[in-house]
């Protein structure tokens, strides 16, 4: 089979191999073809986030996807391209500590039911590989954006009743954060883990809305509702 | 350069748990890591994580280390197992304190399930993403507390000046240049060497021992590197890991008659030496997890359904899963006393690139993750400890690494022969060895070793060169071949995961640890 590899310039490479994994694909020009051919991979079972790139304009894990003759491989989007399939990710992963994605305090003696576990269970599955951001509008031309994987994060939190002070979080994902994003669902599509940011952003509006904040878009007659642009409500 | 930090190699769980320690003790803290702090080996821990809760049935804390004890068949430390079992329950506690998503019963705790060797249902889990939940949390947490991480470094040189560890020197490989970070306190935590078996392996291919190597060429010594451990139940065709969980389940083996073989509980030698000998006999092997229902299965093991009906295309809801023993944890590593300190004075090993002793010759499913946090939290306090005491001695300059890598005249394809050692490992040095075949083995390893000149890097480019640091790291795991099969010499007898045919039993004149230095066998 014949796939193209968006390089410095779309390069074709041809090899025998069928019904196989993109992932083994771009092993086999590696080793035996062109050892320049630059791509990033590590568990080879889609569960560490390193392999995610674009197979004809979607994103993909390499390691999962079922290559097809024909199909063009390119780098993900919206983050910056280091060479070939390599992306630097350091950008999008920062904005986990901006929107401070982690229980507040350390947590002691709170009891959590089987049923607690399933409010945060599906976005615990996160892996990271960034697909969200390449598929993200809002990201491509809002690079302040704090993006899908960082708030599925911070709703990981905040749906978790380990976590006794929520109102930190909430403050710190008004401005760039639930209010900027679309819900065009784009970022449920493309993850890999069946992960909906978007139904996450949504969750996180409602609670934000509950602790006294409100779509910025709406306060745009310059009259003061209680939300301030630097994030901070003002009541 | 700053001369103020831990510097901990490699961000797995090991590295997290000791960085984060390390910055309680108040101690300034860089982690240095070839991949990104989520990538590592311990995203792909399934199981569980062992404690003696008694959660799912009674269970003591005695068991729990004679369970391990046992499995480690007399070459374990007393010490360290008491350690690692003793600490246990609040090593859970601290990963629920920080928010890890175990899966809870209906009484509200942490949920348990029975696991290989294990005499109660011991090990916690977060469905069948333990090691993802437990690694994702502990990065959260490193950037609650603003740890730096740094990503994308390959460790090339550990220095040292009269038996003191002084620095670093790592390749950028964004950048492709070479920076020192000095340090006189340093943790590895690199994980481990599975992947000299190359596909015949669960494990990442990041799991290259360049730890182990880096460690040995400062002056530090490694131990029992030729216990290997096969898991069961990999994956035919891509060697992809099917849980221990699933069996502890009740899920059975069966080969091409559908008949039952061996008690699926017992330890993962035992088990991977049943499948191996049926494989030999012309038999399948498979996994049967049909009579557990697709509602327990997607509850419980939805990752093994996804990872059988992607790689395998079956699924294990109405399908048997064709199965094969494949390499998945080094048991051996850099030796390590109590303290997690190496021979080296100032640098620590912990995690699956170290050996502490606690799981000796055979290891218990879910007693890896679980000596990541309680050993993790040693090296990291041992090591702020170790920073203060001697923190000016950290200004002794080092002389940087200088690469010397061929990029033309290359004469031997390193990918071609990496494949090659893989298929040699696999069948000569894997699940039962055998003394001449173990030195024709060892032959060939170091007729690579004496080739390496002939290799080299076809990739001439400064920026993000893979095909370098695959022979980066292809060059340490021929150290480390020539390192198990020393060691597997050397021990003439069978034990735990290491079985000669030619010696079938224990013997207990060896039972002790076969320890080397970059020169070979010491003791």
């Amino acid at each position: 089979m014949k796939i193209q590899i968006q390089r410095e310039t779309l390069i074709e490479y041809e090899v025998d191999l069928e019904n196989t994994t993109l992932l083994n694909v771009l092993n086999e020009i590696k080793t035996s073809q062109d050892n320049s051919l630059t791509y990033s991979s590590g568990c080879r079972s889609s569960v560490c986030g390193s392999c995610s790139m674009r197979a004809n304009g979607t994103e993909v894990l390499a390691c999962s996807y079922k290559v097809q003759d024909g199909d063009i491989i390119e780098p993900l989007k919206n983050v910056p391209v280091i060479r070939d399939l390599v992306v630097d990710m350091d950008r999008a992963l920062s904005f986990n500590a901006k929107a401070k994605a982690w229980l507040g305090s350390l947590a002691s003696g709170v009891s959590v039911s089987a049923d607690n576990v399933k409010m945060n269970e599906l976005q615990s599955d996160c892996i990271l590989c960034g697909s969200c951001y390449s598929a993200c509008p809002v990201y491509a031309v809002n690079e302040d954006f704090l993006g899908p994987f960082s708030l599925t994060r911070v709703w990981k939190y905040m749906g978790d009743v380990r976590e006794e002070d929520p109102k930190e979080k909430i403050d710190v994902i008004q401005n760039n954060g639930v209010w900027a994003c679309t819900l065009c669902n784009e970022c449920t599509v493309v993850c890999p883990q069946d992960i909906s940011s978007k139904a996450d952003i949504e969750k996180l509006r409602a609670r934000s809305v509950m602790a006294g904040h409100s779509d910025p878009s709406f306060a745009s007659g310059g009259f003061n509702d209680g939300f301030s642009f630097d994030g901070s409500p003002s009541f | 350069m700053n001369t103020n930090d831990v510097i901990v190699l490699g961000a797995g769980g090991a590295g997290l748990v000791a960085a984060l320690h390390a910055k309680e003790q108040g101690a300034n803290v860089k982690i240095l890591t070839k991949e990104y702090a989520t990538r590592s080996q311990t995203c792909m821990a399934q199981g569980g994580i062992n404690a003696a809760l008694g959660n799912a049935g009674e269970d003591s804390i005695e068991s729990h280390i004679a369970n391990t004890t046992k499995s480690a068949q007399g070459i374990a430390d007393d010490d360290s197992i008491a350690l690692l079992c003793e600490s246990a329950p609040e090593a859970i506690a601290w990963l629920d304190s920080i928010g890890v998503c175990f899966s809870r019963n209906e009484d509200s705790k942490i949920a348990q399930r029975s696991l290989g060797g294990a005499s109660a249902p011991r090990a916690c889990y977060a469905k069948d993403y333990t090691g993802l939940k437990i690694l994702h949390t502990l990065y959260d947490r490193c950037l609650a507390e603003g740890i730096e991480i740094l990503n994308e470094k390959y460790l090339l040189e550990i220095h040292t000046n009269e038996n003191h560890v002084k620095g670093v020197s790592v390749l950028n490989i964004r950048s492709g240049e070479i920076e020192d970070y000095a340090s006189s306190s340093v943790i590895i935590a690199t994980g481990g060497y599975s992947r000299v078996y190359n596909k015949h392996s669960t494990n990442s291919t990041a799991s290259t021992g360049d730890g182990i190597a880096c460690a040995l060429r400062a002056g530090a010594r490694a131990s029992d590197m030729e216990f290997i451990q096969f898991h069961p139940t990999g994956l035919k065709n891509s060697s992809i890991l099917i849980s221990e969980s699933a069996r502890g389940a009740g899920g059975y083996l069966v080969n091409s008659q559908g008949e039952r073989f061996i008690d699926e509980l017992l330890p993962r030698d035992k088990v991977a030496r049943a499948i191996d000998e049926q494989i030999k006999k012309g038999e399948d092997v498979f996994l049967d997890i049909r009579h557990l229902s697709e509602a327990f299965i997607n509850e419980e093991l939805p990752q093994e359904r996804k990872l059988a009906r992607l790689y395998e295309n079956v699924d294990p809801v109405d399908s048997l899963v064709p199965v094969k023993p494949v390499a998945h944890y080094t048991m051996g590593g850099i030796d390590v006393g109590l303290d997690s300190m190496t021979q080296v004075q100032g640098l620590f090993a912990v995690g699956e690139c170290a050996n502490q002793k606690v799981h000796g010759a055979n290891r218990l499913g879910g007693n890896s993750l679980l000596e990541l946090i309680v050993f993790g939290k040693r090296a990291g306090e041992n090591a702020a400890s170790f920073l203060q005491k001697n923190a000016n001695n950290a200004n002794v300059p080092f002389v940087s690494s200088k690469e010397n890598i061929n990029h033309t005249g290359i004469e031997v394809d390193f990918y071609k022969v990496r494949e090659e050692l893989g298929d040699l490992f696999y069948t000569d040095v894997g699940i039962i060895r055998e003394i001449s075949v173990l030195e024709k083995s060892l032959l060939k390893v170091e007729s690579y070793i004496k080739q390496i000149p002939l290799m080299g890097v076809s990739d001439t480019s400064k920026i993000y060169n893979t095909n370098k640091i695959d022979f980066l790291e292809f060059v340490n795991m021929l150290e480390v071949s020539r390192l198990i099969l020393l060691g597997a010499i050397a021990r003439n007898e069978s034990r735990g995961a290491h079985f000669r045919s030619d010696k079938p039993d224990t013997d207990t004149t060896f039972q002790r640890h076969m320890v080397l230095d970059k020169n070979g066998v010491i003791t």
